[in-house]
């Protein structure tokens, strides 16, 4: 007889190191399958090593990048399995986990699955954003915290988030030197935003703390240029710059690196997968799974937890981790819903909490028009396949209903990244071409493998049913 | 077009392309060579068009390069490893010969 | 109700965008005739995006010679309509006609297909079959650099055999038809057609669209919208499961059936058949089966990555052989069902629109009527 997990937990993030401690804490058997080496998710991407290796380091990091190494040494030294560097690529409904260690193709039962998967920065189209030299915000973030590295030579940041003037302050007190930064958002935004402030308890002290970045900033001699439009990169083998508009002229700055950033979306490749229902955020323009309070899906088996649900950011995430396994905890009658409801309480309160700040900041970091709808018709849509603004309006032109046949026109969507850089912005372009809304206009259709899986690990692999459950591990 | 902060941890000999690089243990392949030099990592196999990751973090599919003998794997997703080899991609790969 | 907007005074409405009624609309439109095409939305059944792209002689119209002549008709007609789409529309389809393989494991496959070669080859009484059977060495042979897996004995062949893009079929077909004067109506589902004096209304959430000739190539869809017009055409889903490879250089010189390099360098692997209803969610075990035979046949596909997968649904009817029917009880509306859409997009496009727009029908077409099934039923 195999024993299945009663919970596969997709992502090690926040959301998936807490959702594992509190399956631990409730004993139910879980597994975290993850493809990075190291818990942590991209927040606390590396941190143990950080803390171990170069603790001085989180003197630029920041305090609240340490917060997760509590989480990660709790989760290994708990008795909840961790298949690091495991790829997940493909999720069944019936709570099938499929992964690859890169080498050997695995199957997982489990009887619910949370998914934990995060989310990614929305992909920037702008000319020239495919050269080399051209990186997000958030990737160099990446390279701080997992190599300590920082671009050798003149960095400018453009684009907007919460995320665009923390990297700028971070590359800064690490020696990075920094061209400029130029900002889509202007100071409308702040008009706009102020009627969200008396929600947000928490709002002031954000404010407070992004005006004390943005005088560092400023003090440390890199100018701050906001309200730009019409960005484009400049360069031909690589980036050699930026040119952009502001204050009714042109700018042109010259650097090595250019770092993009405008804001974060969930990555939804799994939850597509699993054909699960999807709602559309207004303002932050981007796709979600629709979940309950507890992160219930429109597939009973299934549950999602952290920024794949939406964005609530880090520690509203380790609270929607532990929220769904109380849940699948009663569905499984490990606990009964009085219980569930006495521990879900001031998890309920402490989210709220967390999420009073969202208004403020979707208020404050709008996606600019010029993003999600690129003018430009030679702008690259789709990097893999090459597909244009232009070619995909022309295509709208010839009927094409949305973006499924708008991928059998084009090859938009059919590359490796399997429509993550070309979704978004495909639907809205097709949105706007055809007077329709994006809900109406739809999304790709996101089949197996999630990642590309080599044809030898297909072949090979085990299909018997149960061959890794919790027992076998 | 990257530098390290710091050059005190350990070293992990790998060759990118045939010549010996010096990388640092828990970096990611991209890292690696984005260390080493900044030309473009891979050209596409649509155009040839140059091109270098982009995310880092296994979204955009940019640092395809291949690894130890295989082809188009995620280098911002791989540990670089003592004796590593590491190849830029131009274009399409090909099979012939190939087992 | 409104009317669809200032869509009138068609001559035909074709039910359905996949592959059989576009083909079909360009062949009424280049007679002169004005035609408009009501299609679903985006996400829904769509075979012509899910198939294989083949132009497929070898094996078709067991049990049917007339459908052996239909296909290979087809074929020979592509070269032209290939190059007119070409022409027209600047849309290259990637039709190629190199021959195709069927390649075969052990000695027990050689010899089933042997007999099911053989068979077609009987029911046409003698006439020309342009399938052959070579032996592993000529098989290599016209594989140059290709090292084939051990059991691979040898493969069916036929000169006929070909492939085309069929993603860039539908774009061009598409195009061409607007070219025409065609109008696409896309998100116009129809629930239902009624007779309105000389024509007949078809009533869709977006108004209705009339016209006194009515063409059903709608794929599945016919199942609901057959039976009240008098066209009860026994057509099920079987499931197939197609997996696409990364790019490569070209190494494939042909299409084999069960793989295909397209002209972008990708290598899509197939085909698998499954019963599975309205179920088009991929099967892991299915592609897992796929991927064991590609890396069987030529080992070397191993190495690649698959970058995608996915399961489409067949419109099958019982001896999987096509049907094109007028109904009787409402003269005026044609129906279409065929698996093999790509296949048939060029005689559909040249000589089956004709039948629709009152040439005398093709002496094919007594044996591709649905009334086979009954007569099969009555027996
Ligand atoms: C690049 C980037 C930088 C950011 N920087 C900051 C910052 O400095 N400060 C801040 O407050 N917020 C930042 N954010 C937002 C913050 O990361 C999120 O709010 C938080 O991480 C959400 O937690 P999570 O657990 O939901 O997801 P994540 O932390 O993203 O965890 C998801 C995990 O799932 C894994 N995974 C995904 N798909 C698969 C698969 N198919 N198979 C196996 N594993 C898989 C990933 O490897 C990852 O470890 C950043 C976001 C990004 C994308
Ligand atoms: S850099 Fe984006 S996937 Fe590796």
């Amino acid at each position: 007889m195999t024993v299945p997990f009663d919970i596969a937990i997709i992502g090690a993030g926040p959301a998936g190191m807490a959702a594992a401690h509190e399956a631990n804490s409730l004993g139910l058997s879980a597994v975290v399958i993850d493809e990075q080496n190291a818990p942590g998710g991209q927040i606390y991407r590396n941190v143990q090593r950080v803390i171990a290796e170069r603790p001085e380091d989180i003197r630029i990091l920041g305090t609240e990048y340490a917060c997760g190494n509590g989480l990660a040494d709790g989760m290994q030294s708990s008795g909840i399995k961790h298949l690091a560097g495991h790829m997940v690529w493909q999720i069944e409904r019936d709570g099938t986990v499929w992964c690859s260690d890169g080498n050997k193709a695995k199957r997982i039962q489990a009887r619910t699955v949370v998914l934990a998967t995060g989310a990614m920065e929305r992909p920037m189209p702008v000319p020239g954003w495919t050269l080399p030299g051209v990186m997000t915000a958030g990737a160099v973030q990446i390279l701080m915290k997992s190599a300590a590295m920082i671009p050798d030579g003149p960095v400018v940041l453009a684009g907007s988030g919460p995320l665009l003037l923390l990297v700028a302050d971070q590359l800064i007190q690490s020696g990075a030197r920094l061209a400029a930064i130029a900002e889509t958002t202007s100071f409308s935004h702040y008009l706009a935003a102020l009627p969200k402030l008396p929600k947000a308890l928490s709002a002031m002290e954000y404010l407070k703390k992004g005006l004390q970045m943005r005088r560092r900033i400023k003090a440390s001699g890199v100018p701050i240029i906001s309200g730009i439009s019409g960005l484009r990169i400049n360069g031909g083998a690589k980036a050699t710059g930026i040119t952009f508009k502001a204050g009714g002229r042109t700018h042109t700055i010259a650097a090595e690196t250019v770092l993009l950033h405008q804001g974060v979306v969930p990555n939804t490749q799994a939850s597509r997968q699993l054909r699960l229902d999807h709602g559309w955020h207004d303002t932050q323009h981007y796709w979600y799974p629709k979940t309950d309070v507890f992160g219930a899906t429109s597939e009973e088996k299934v549950f999602i937890a952290g920024d794949g649900a939406g964005i609530f950011g880090a520690m509203a995430a380790e609270v929607s981790g532990r929220l769904s396994v109380l849940q699948i905890a009663s569905h499984l009658g490990v606990i009964d819903v009085a219980e569930r409801d006495r521990k879900a309480k001031p998890l309920f309160s402490e989210k709220h909490h967390h999420d009073a700040i969202r208004p403020l900041l979707d208020a404050l970091f709008p996606p600019p028009a010029e993003i999600l709808n690129p003018r430009d018709d030679a702008t690259i849509i789709c990097r893999c396949e090459e597909v244009t603004a232009g070619d995909i309006r022309k295509a709208a032109s010839l009927g094409a209903p949305g973006p499924n046949q708008l991928k059998a026109f084009l090859r938009a969507g059919m590359g490796p990244c399997q429509g993550r850089m070309c979704g978004l912005a495909v639907t809205e372009i097709l949105a706007a071409a055809l007077g329709k809304s994006p809900v109406d206009i739809g999304a790709y259709r996101i089949r197996p493998p999630l990642k590309p899986l080599s044809l030898a690990e297909l072949a090979d692999m085990d299909t018997d049913p149960g061959t890794v459950t919790s027992s076998s591990l | 077009m990257l530098k390290r902060r710091h050059s005190d941890s350990e070293v992990v000999a790998i060759t990118v392309d045939g010549v010996a690089v010096e990388a640092r243990a828990g970096e990611s392949v991209a890292a690696a060579v984005l260390v080493s030099s900044s030309e473009a990592t891979r050209t596409t196999p649509v155009s040839e068009s140059p091109r270098a990751p982009y995310c880092m973090m296994g979204v955009c599919f940019e640092c395809l390069m291949e690894i130890d003998g295989v082809a188009n794997r995620q280098a911002c997703m791989v540990q670089v490893a003592p004796g590593m080899r590491i190849q830029r991609q131009l274009g399409a790969r090909d099979l012939r010969g190939a087992e | 109700m409104p009317i669809s907007t200032a869509h009138k005074n068609y001559d035909v409405a074709v039910i359905g965008g996949g592959m059989i009624g576009p083909a079909l609309a360009i062949g009424l439109a280049e007679r002169g005739m004005k035609v408009c095409i009501l299609d679903e939305g985006d996400d829904v059944l769509r075979v012509a995006r899910g198939n294989f792209g083949l132009v497929w002689f070898q094996g078709k119209g067991f049990g049917m010679p007339r459908y052996v002549e239909w296909s290979r008709r087809s074929a020979k007609l592509y070269p032209s309509f290939a190059a007119e789409l070409k022409e027209n529309t600047g849309v290259d389809i990637g039709h190629a006609n190199p021959g195709g393989l069927e390649l075969l494991l052990g000695d027990e496959e050689l010899a089933h297909r042997r007999h099911f070669i053989g068979q077609i080859y009987q029911q046409g009484g003698g006439n020309e079959y342009e399938v052959e059977f070579l032996d592993r060495k000529q098989t290599e042979s016209m594989l140059p650099g290709i090292r084939l897996g051990d059991e691979v004995v040898g493969a069916s062949y036929s000169p006929i055999d070909g492939h085309v893009n069929p993603l860039f079929l539908l774009r061009a077909m598409h195009t061409r038809f607007q070219q025409l004067g065609g109008t696409y109506l896309p998100h116009h589902r129809v629930s239902g057609v009624v007779k309105n004096g000389q024509a007949y209304d078809l009533q869709t959430a977006a108004g209705t669209v009339s016209a006194p000739k009515v063409v059903i190539a709608a794929g599945h869809g016919l199942r609901e919208l057959g039976p009240p017009l008098g066209l009860n055409i026994p057509i099920r889903p079987q499931r197939g499961h197609i997996l696409v490879t990364e790019r490569t250089q070209q190494i494939l010189p042909m299409p084999m059936s069960a793989f295909r390099q397209t002209r972008e360098g990708s290598i899509m692997l197939g085909v698998s058949a499954e019963e599975a209803g309205y179920n088009d969610m991929v099967d892991t075990a299915t592609i897992a089966k796929i991927a064991q035979r590609a890396g069987r046949i030529i080992p070397a596909l191993r190495n690649l990555n698959i970058v995608r997968t996915w399961a489409a649904l067949r419109v099958l009817t019982p001896d999987k052989c096509p049907v094109y029917q007028e109904s009787q009880s409402h003269p005026g509306i044609y129906a279409v069902a065929s698996h093999s859409g790509v296949t048939l997009a060029a005689v559909n496009a040249k000589v089956a629109s004709g039948w629709i727009a009152d040439d005398p029908a093709p002496e094919e077409f007594e044996a591709f009527s649905s009334e086979r099934f009954n007569a099969q039923k009555t027996a």
